[in-house]
């Protein structure tokens, strides 16, 4: 169409039209609580705390970094949350994808994706509970070790305890996410190259992990942010002034042990910087894998 | 050397059968398939044919019976110590790989050096015809581009056998029709013995040297072509085949043929499965009612498709009967006309389809 044609007036589209040509309609409008909510409750706090960061109790506009990097009793929080969030992410990602495997193949996978979501529904605070019952010094678990002559073991108030936690919480939600990833993997792909000659470890290393890789990276993403903002079982399943001291820890003190608003929004900040870096860096790496539909063909 | 299937004599199918739960997909198929032989497993959706075909793979596991290539019995071999070609439905291409590295996938599990695996892909590349396209992702390339891709990964590694499974069904008419023409071609080029699944009978007619027509998982009949066209042994092998013309009727002897009632007039007609007097059913394709002034059916048009050379008719004969024909001059809805059958031509069952 020549552009005369567009400009003139007679020919000008009602704007009804127009709109729909981009897609746009009256059901576009049902978007607008989701953005407004959008709005309200992240990008306004966000904005508020990363200006409120800048504005420290004492001090110039970066007071409250320079005290966070200078204060090992602060900054050694980043590498205590990331010595409970890299592991445990990896632990129930990896995990994921042999028990997924199997499953996938399960004619009543419906119960036991049912059993494997329940923790998820009980929340953090109720696996702390049953952990701390289950596995403290007078539990049933150090009681069977005792009764059989072995000496106890400590498994809460630990690393350990917090790691149990972070795995049994996280696991169902990267299993899910794995198990559809892997049902989404056209099944005749697999079996083209059982034809070919392959056996199951190469068609699990050819065909089913450089389609699952995509997927696995969402699932890293995922897992990964939601361990390292732990709190709840940190605080009660760990060491809450040892080793599992989190970053999210010293947020919450400095908010509301301190009353340092400025402070605690620093920490935030610093908080979700390193979540970001290694978000970043997962999806960067995805450029080395192959990232179309799983599908077999256009069929 | 050239791309040759692996030889062998003989493919042999002990009564193959497969239940799941408590259908039985497959009840004991027996078949013996030859080298070079093109075998079409044909029947409706739901007859057992992919359920076969699967188990030859080794992709299912048989319930009873056996598989034998020559002197080995080979099904109890997981698919991947089969060696057997399988061309997918959906083509089943790797989407991460490249042409090139879905056709020399096979060759690299067989662990053949990457010189000679470059040296085998560019020859088939070369039969398919797709010489140019083998650094494409199959996402890149059209249905039919990626259907020669499937075949030439099926028949790279020279396997004895080659399973398809309705390869064509995503195919529109005009590729279909070409890919047809391929397939054969192919099939000829290296020698191997290949089992093909349709529903198609026009596939089946057209591409096989015997075809397999398939019911509730039992083997209907077995033949060339040219048998299961002109004499189908079932009414629902003739169904299959075209003769869409099936009168419930009553027939009396006259010599060798049988005198069968149709529309309110006498057909002669042969009988097939050792029918006799006393209740049948007629069998009569459209082609074989023509159109003539001494004809003794009566029938008037209800309906005329004009499909170029002729008219794909419909017409009802004064007692109700429906009956489907070709007419070469036009006709017209409420037309009346008169039709007659060659006797051979008019095949007359014992027993009705189910």
């Amino acid at each position: 169409m020549s552009e005369r044609a567009m400009d003139a007036p007679a020919e000008r589209l009602p704007l009804r039209t127009r709109l729909a040509l981009y897609e746009l309609d009256g059901v576009t409008l049902l978007v607008l609580p989701a953005v407004l909510f959008v709005i309200a409750l992240f990008v306004y706090p966000f904005a508020y705390g990363f200006v409120l960061s800048f504005q420290p109790k004492v001090g110039d506009w970066l007071a409250n970094y320079a005290k966070f990097f200078s204060d090992p009793f602060l900054y050694d929080t980043i590498e205590a949350t990331f010595r409970l969030a890299i592991p445990a992410t990896l632990i129930n990602v990896l995990l994921s994808i042999p028990v997924a495997l199997r499953v996938r193949r399960m004619r009543n996978r419906r119960v036991l994706t049912t059993i494997l979501v329940i923790p998820i529904t009980l929340g953090t605070v109720l696996i702390a509970e049953g952990l701390l019952n289950y596995l403290g010094p007078q539990g049933w678990f150090n009681r069977t070790l005792v009764l059989f002559g072995f000496s106890q073991v400590r498994l809460v108030h630990n690393y350990t305890g917090v790691m149990l936690s972070l795995i049994l919480s996280g696991f169902p939600f990267t299993f899910l996410l794995t198990l559809s990833y892997l049902t989404g993997i056209d099944p005749s792909l697999e079996q083209a190259a059982a034809t070919l000659g392959a056996k199951a470890r190469a068609r699990f290393r050819h065909i089913l992990m450089p389609l699952l890789a995509q997927g696995l990276a969402i699932n890293l993403c995922l897992s990964f942010v939601q361990t390292f903002s732990v709190f709840p079982s940190a605080v009660l399943l760990g060491a809450p002034a040892g080793a599992t001291r989190v970053i999210s820890i010293a947020a919450y003190q400095a908010a509301y042990e301190q009353y340092d608003a400025s402070m605690a929004s620093a920490i935030a900040m610093i908080m979700g910087f390193c979540q970001l870096a290694v978000v970043v860096l997962i999806l960067g790496a995805r450029h080395f894998v192959y990232r179309g539909s799983a599908g077999g063909g256009k069929g | 050397m050239a791309i040759a299937a692996r030889d062998f004599r003989e493919l042999r199918l002990d009564g193959m059968s497969r239940n799941f739960g408590v259908v039985n997909a497959l009840k004991g198929v027996t078949l013996n398939v030859r080298r070079g032989e093109f075998i079409a497993l044909l029947g409706p959706s739901g007859c057992g044919k992919s359920t076969a075909l699967n188990c030859l793979a080794g992709l299912l596991t048989l319930s009873g019976g056996s598989i034998w290539l020559d002197s080995t019995r080979i099904d109890r071999l997981a698919p991947e110590e089969r060696g057997f070609g399988m061309v997918f439905q959906n083509y089943a291409l790797f989407p991460h790989m490249s042409v090139r590295k879905n056709i020399g996938f096979g060759l690299r599990m067989q662990g053949v050096a990457k010189a000679e695996i470059e040296r085998k892909v560019d020859e088939v590349l070369a039969i398919v015809r797709l010489g140019d396209q083998g650094d494409k992702l199959p996402g890149q390339l059209s249905g039919g581009q990626q259907q020669r891709v499937a075949i030439a990964r099926a028949i790279v590694i020279e396997p004895p056998l080659v399973l398809m499974d309705e390869p064509l069904s995503n195919l529109d008419a005009k590729l279909r029709l070409e890919m047809r023409a391929e397939i054969r071609r192919i099939h000829e080029l290296i020698g191997s013995a290949t089992i093909y699944v349709t529903h198609d009978q026009e596939e089946a007619l057209s591409l096989a040297d015997r075809i397999v027509v398939m019911r509730a998982g039992e083997v209907r009949q077995l033949g060339t072509p040219e048998d299961l066209y002109d004499r189908p042994a079932h009414p629902d092998v003739a169904e299959f085949m075209g003769y869409r013309n099936q009168i419930r009727s009553h027939a009396a002897k006259s010599g060798n043929l049988l005198n069968v009632v149709i529309g309110g007039a006498t057909l002669a007609g042969t009988p097939v499965d050792g029918a006799g007097e006393g209740d049948v059913v007629a069998a009569i394709r459209p082609d074989d009612l023509k159109v003539t002034a001494a004809g003794a059916l009566s029938v008037t048009v209800e309906s005329a498709q004009y499909h170029g050379n002729d008219f794909y008719c419909l017409g009802r004969s004064g007692d109700g009967t429906e009956l489907y024909f070709r007419s070469e001059t036009k006709v017209k809805k409420a037309d009346t006309v008169r039709l007659a059958a060659d006797p051979s031509r008019v095949l007359v069952y014992s027993q009705a389809r189910p």
